[in-house]
């Protein structure tokens, strides 16, 4: 399923002399299937973007398309609520939106929702818990005992339960340890590759766009200023520090080498894997050669 | 959700009004809603009317603003105005059905009641308006602060108030982004039949109760860390300041009371 | 050495039923000036250690000294008046209506003058390069912002130590980056010690010394060389891997020997260069 922002505006209290404009002038593409990175600073519009994504916001202005569905700002709200199921977004910090008296019914919550009985979605959700990294021991504990890295697992499977074609992410590791982002990223790459999920991540972290996504979409004060490839925008590194987005690490270090060493990167490396690649052809090969002769 | 919250809202302004010290403010509007009381006759009315729209426009403030602070109470101006124009009976009777009678009285009544819900709304108003709510904390601290002698915890209830304050936007952005995610995962507020609207505020009501304990622990925690140990031996950062405009905002209200003594019959 | 926190033996439970303690016989010292990071997975007791510092948790075995005094009920508001905390959640340390307001908040609690609050609000406020913002309510500052004012208000009560509970862990990266510069300045300036707790490799390499906790328990110590160099392992501990770390696990994979011991970026680039030049 395509999601497609044509000529998008998106103004606050329109009409209220607290009128204020969020959104302008945004055409963006996310293709089916495709890994995009929303990229920007707090204030960018990005959040107000991502309500656009199940119509939780209709445009002001212009139209958004989800699959078949084109929203404008006359679009009625009813038929509206389907959308939802097919693009399910995990938001920041999404634990606070846990509120039932076990994990499991507040996974099937959404499914329910959606006119799917009870023991099927707790059955669904009983599916899911392993999917996250917990196991259905946890299906009858409460919520609020858990640590907060388990809380999130919990939220993130009780959108995953909608079984949406869509999954937007925003921020989803933020304030975890390093060891429970990798994993959280690592489960939402695995759903996106095996299992054909369509993935936005809005992120801050360079390093996974570098690492995950293939498309991207660089927002700035409300609109849309560069939208492609991670490993073409990437080359543009002056002018994402020009905009204190920052490159990712690899990025800045193989610019570092090409100025020292001379050497030219192509492609440009993204991860520090496809880095070493190229600098074992660089040097290691060289040296390997001269050590025969 | 936010668009219904202009009503009361402080708009940034530097107008005489803006710049009173809060604590006349607060003092005139109550003032003013209790002499409001004495007006009995078109001339009462029509000074009220005329204070009042000297302090609107001394304001810089829209009027539009003002009559945006009605609509929400219109409906009860409107009862209350037909309720006492059916009921006041009176020497010149138009028109009589059961109970209810329609007399010039009657009606004479009604338009007293409807400008005196008006003059009190403009005032409030005006006063929210024009005043930062943290202000009108402080003002209202200041006044309370002779019932300590009778063990008032004024203190408390001041720390209490500015709080609850600077945490309402904190609040209202919390209470968006939870419907937010309740609304991703297929919950509709504000549709369906009563008692499905009702069962849709539990889970927006329980994650707002669970992160506002949370909020209120770790924020009791950071006080600690921070020396607060109550109100004893504590000084005061803020400071109101009392100014001639003060003292002369303070003599009109006295002087529109006068003259109300005077005009009333 | 001239110390200025010591640590010996505590041990702490939550509850009473908690058959592991959150902290289980830590011990350890901290020098004047010195900045030191605590670093560890979640739930390896990393806060519960910094509460125990300045009183917020009674530990139930062992001792802590801060400066001249021993931690007890007596001595526990002179303690915080040293010890300065910035915590996680930058909402919910950020007691007053307004930017001045909060800073002046440590110093109502003392009692201290008007005119003096007023100097040292502003003195404080342009120590984080704050002053512009005075008038302005949290609800318009970000995060980073937030966290600055909550080290002017630590920096107004002139303490020894400051620490730092995950203070960086919620901001993104610019707001990181602004209150990580401004934690450096501050530290310098007023010769504090720091104790950040952190996973944020940055905060981690800023510091002199990094204590590793795991289950309530201090089971490494060293410079953040020292425990750089523990490479993959590092994750286990509840850090980032350091980009050279990195960079040499992906050599290594592709055949290339690279040393072991830690390597800056331009450690990395010299190593390179020397080992190009050898072929």
């Amino acid at each position: 399923m395509d999601i497609r922002f044509e000529e998008v505006g998106f103004t606050y209290q329109k009409g209220t002399p607290f009128e204020s404009r969020a959104l302008y002038d945004i055409n963006l593409s996310i293709n089916d299937k495709s890994y995009t990175a929303l990229v920007g600073h707090t204030g960018s519009g990005k959040s107000t973007v991502l309500q656009h994504l199940n119509a939780l916001k209709k445009p002001t202005e212009g139209s958004v398309s989800i699959g078949e569905q084109v929203i404008t700002a006359a679009t009625n709200n009813k038929g509206l609520k389907k959308l939802r199921k097919k693009v399910g977004i995990v938001f920041q910090f999404p634990e606070a939106q846990l509120f039932e008296e076990t994990i499991g019914r507040d996974i099937a919550f959404g499914p329910k929702n959606f006119g799917v009985s009870e023991e099927e979605a707790i059955e669904k959700a009983k599916a899911l818990l392993p999917q996250v990294g917990l196991d259905e021991s946890f299906l009858d504990r409460s919520p609020f005992d858990l640590s907060g890295g388990q809380m999130r697992r919990v939220a993130i499977a009780g959108v995953l339960a909608l079984e949406p074609q869509v999954l937007v992410l925003d921020e989803p590791t933020a304030g975890l340890d390093p060891q429970g982002r990798k994993e959280i990223m690592d489960m939402f790459y695995d759903l996106y590759k095996n299992q054909g999920l369509t993935i936005v991540l809005v992120t801050h972290q360079m390093e996974d766009v570098a690492q995950y996504a293939d498309h991207m979409v660089i927002l700035e004060k409300g609109t849309v200023t560069k939208e492609g490839a991670p490993r073409d925008l990437f080359k543009e590194a002056d002018w994402l520090e020009s905009m204190q987005l920052g490159v990712p690490q690899t990025v800045r270090f193989a610019q570092q080498l090409e100025k020292r060493f001379n050497w030219t990167f192509d492609p440009l490396p993204l991860t520090t894997d496809e880095l070493a690649e190229q600098i074992k052809e660089k040097i290691g090969d060289g040296r390997e050669a001269g050590d025969r002769t | 959700m936010m668009d219904k919250l202009i009503f009361g809202r402080y708009i940034p302004g530097s107008s005489l009004i803006h710049r009173l010290d809060p604590r006349t403010k607060l003092m005139g509007a109550i003032f003013f809603i209790i002499i409001i009381f004495l007006a009995n006759n078109v001339w009462t009315y029509l000074t009220l009317a005329l204070f009042v729209a000297l302090a609107v426009g001394l304001s810089k403030i829209k009027v539009s603003f003002f009559i945006n602070g009605i609509k929400p109470l219109i409906w009860l101006i409107l009862f209350t105005v037909i309720l006492q124009i059916l009921f006041t009976s009176g020497q010149t009777i138009y028109f009589r059905f059961g109970p209810f009678i329609l007399s010039e009285e009657g009606l004479i009544n009604g338009a007293f009641i409807f400008m005196r819900f008006v003059l009190i709304i403009f005032m409030s108003t005006l006063l929210t308006l024009t005043t930062m709510p943290l202000s009108l904390s402080d003002a209202i601290e200041y006044l309370l602060r002779p019932l300590a002698v009778i063990k008032v915890p004024v203190h408390e209830i001041a720390l209490m108030l500015s709080i609850a304050l600077r945490f309402v936007p904190t609040l209202m952005d919390e209470t968006e982004k939870i419907m937010n995610a309740q609304r991703a995962r297929g919950i509709d507020f504000g549709e369906g039949n009563l008692y499905e609207q009702m069962k849709s505020i539990v889970p927006l009501l329980i994650p707002l109760f669970v992160s506002s304990f949370n909020r209120a622990e770790e924020l009791a925690t950071a006080m600690e860390a921070r020396g607060y140990k109550g109100g004893e031996g504590r000084s005061k950062y803020r400071q109101l300041s009392w100014e001639t405009k003060d003292t002369v905002t303070i003599i009109a209200f006295l002087g529109l009371a006068v003259l109300l003594l005077l005009l009333k019959t | 050495m001239n110390e200025i926190v010591t640590v010996n033996q505590i041990s702490y439970h939550y509850t009473e039923e908690d058959a592991r303690p959150a902290l289980n016989d830590v011990s350890f010292s901290i020098n004047k000036g010195e900045w030191i990071a605590i670093i560890g997975p979640n739930g390896s007791g990393k806060s519960t250690l910094a509460k125990a510092i300045n009183g917020l948790i009674e530990p139930s075995g062992g001792e802590v000294k801060v400066g001249p005094y021993e931690l007890n009920e007596e001595n526990i508001w002179s303690i915080r008046e040293m010890v300065g905390m910035v915590f996680q959640n930058p909402d919910n340390q950020f007691v007053g209506s307004t930017v001045q307001d909060d800073v002046a908040f440590g110093l109502e609690n003392q009692g201290l003058p008007r005119e003096e609050m007023v100097e040292r609000v502003r003195e404080a406020l342009e120590k984080v390069n704050m002053l512009e913002f005075a008038e302005r309510e949290p609800a318009r500052l970000s995060g980073g912002q937030k966290q600055r004012v909550a080290i002017a208000g630590i920096v107004a009560l002139r303490p020894d130590i400051m620490i730092l509970d995950e203070a960086t862990s919620m901001l993104d990266p610019k707001g990181r980056e602004e209150v990580l510069r401004t934690v450096k300045e501050v530290k310098e300036r007023e010769n504090l010690s720091v104790i950040s707790i952190t996973h944020d490799i940055d905060e981690a390499a800023s510091a002199n010394r990094i204590l590793v906790m795991r289950e309530g328990k201090l089971i490494k110590e060293g410079t953040p060389e020292e425990i750089f160099s523990y490479g993959d392992q590092l994750i286990e501990m509840g850090l980032d891997l350091p980009f050279p770390e990195k960079l040499k696990s992906s050599l290594k994979n592709s055949g290339i020997n690279v040393p072991s011991e830690y390597l800056t970026e331009e450690g990395m680039v010299e190593w390179l260069w020397t080992y190009d030049s050898k072929k």
